[in-house]
């Protein structure tokens, strides 16, 4: 299953990047095949009956809400360097999360980079410290719902 | 078509442009960074949209999937590298002193 997942994602990259031709689906299901069984040890992923559905939450729930946080967060980069004085108020604070896996880590840490006024510096166990341009909470807790909180909740249906 | 790709090229650069400004005129380090990945990811994403419409317009179609494995690449490589270039800069103790909280320094000096 594992093997056969790594197969479709490499496949699918090599294809889009060479173009649907019937050399280009040999000359990739080789290359695909060889680097699967170079990398499918090294890999940590589990792929159940449940992939499917989660894959179809990634595409349709998170990607939307990451595109429209996007959006706001360059309208106010946008507010605040065009302000003659920029409003600051920079802290770093600690955010704790409840995801366990490394790829769950590595996209709320993405996510909170590129979400409104916030930067992600290093994740460790845990706990990600995030450099905040405008430090609103007093409590780790409020600071908590107001930078991970809405993303926690997504990727936490997505990566457990 | 071939206009809705100009309109996304120079939301593209407006951002870009917003992003470069924001480098300049931001304060401190972190703040620049801030500035930098943000602009320069949704730039990127609005420039790529606007070259695959531009590519649709001449009956280019192949480019499409190739604009969308950029933009997924440039997502996912954009904030992983300011993230870096952030712990790098806290560890190399250079520190605004403009921060009024800063968690990581009570984290002690076990890496």
């Amino acid at each position: 299953m594992k093997y056969v997942t790594t197969f479709i994602a490499l496949l699918l990259v090599y294809l889009l990047l060479a173009g649907f031709t019937v050399d280009e689906v040999i000359l990739g299901s080789i290359v695909s095949v060889v680097l699967t069984l170079i990398l499918v040890k090294r890999l940590n992923f589990k792929v159940d009956w449940k992939f499917p559905i989660k894959l179809l939450k990634f595409l349709f729930v998170y990607i939307p809400v990451f595109i429209w946080k996007l959006i706001l967060a360059n309208l106010d980069v946008a507010r605040r360097v065009l302000s003659p004085k920029i409003p600051l108020n920079p802290g770093i604070v600690k955010v704790k999360t409840n995801l366990k896996g490394d790829l769950g880590k590595l996209t709320l840490a993405n996510s909170i980079t590129l979400t409104p006024g916030t930067l992600s510096i290093d994740v460790e166990e845990d706990t990600i410290y995030v450099h905040a341009i405008d430090v609103k909470g007093k409590t780790e807790s409020e600071n908590q719902a107001n930078i991970s909180g809405p993303f926690e909740k997504i990727l936490g249906g997505i990566f457990e | 078509m071939t206009i809705v790709s100009y309109i996304f090229l120079i939301i593209g650069g407006l951002f870009f442009l917003l992003g470069g400004l924001g480098v300049l005129r931001m304060p401190d380090t972190f703040n620049r960074i801030q500035a930098g990945t943000k602009a320069t990811t949704l730039g990127a994403f609005s420039i790529m949209i606007g070259v695959a419409f531009g590519a649709a317009a001449v009956g280019e179609w192949t480019w499409i999937p190739k604009l969308l494995i950029i933009i997924v690449f440039i997502v996912i490589s954009n904030p992983v590298g300011s993230s870096a270039i952030a712990k790098a800069t806290y560890q190399s103790k250079n520190i605004p002193d403009n921060l009024v909280q800063d968690d990581l320094k009570d984290r002690g000096e076990s890496k």
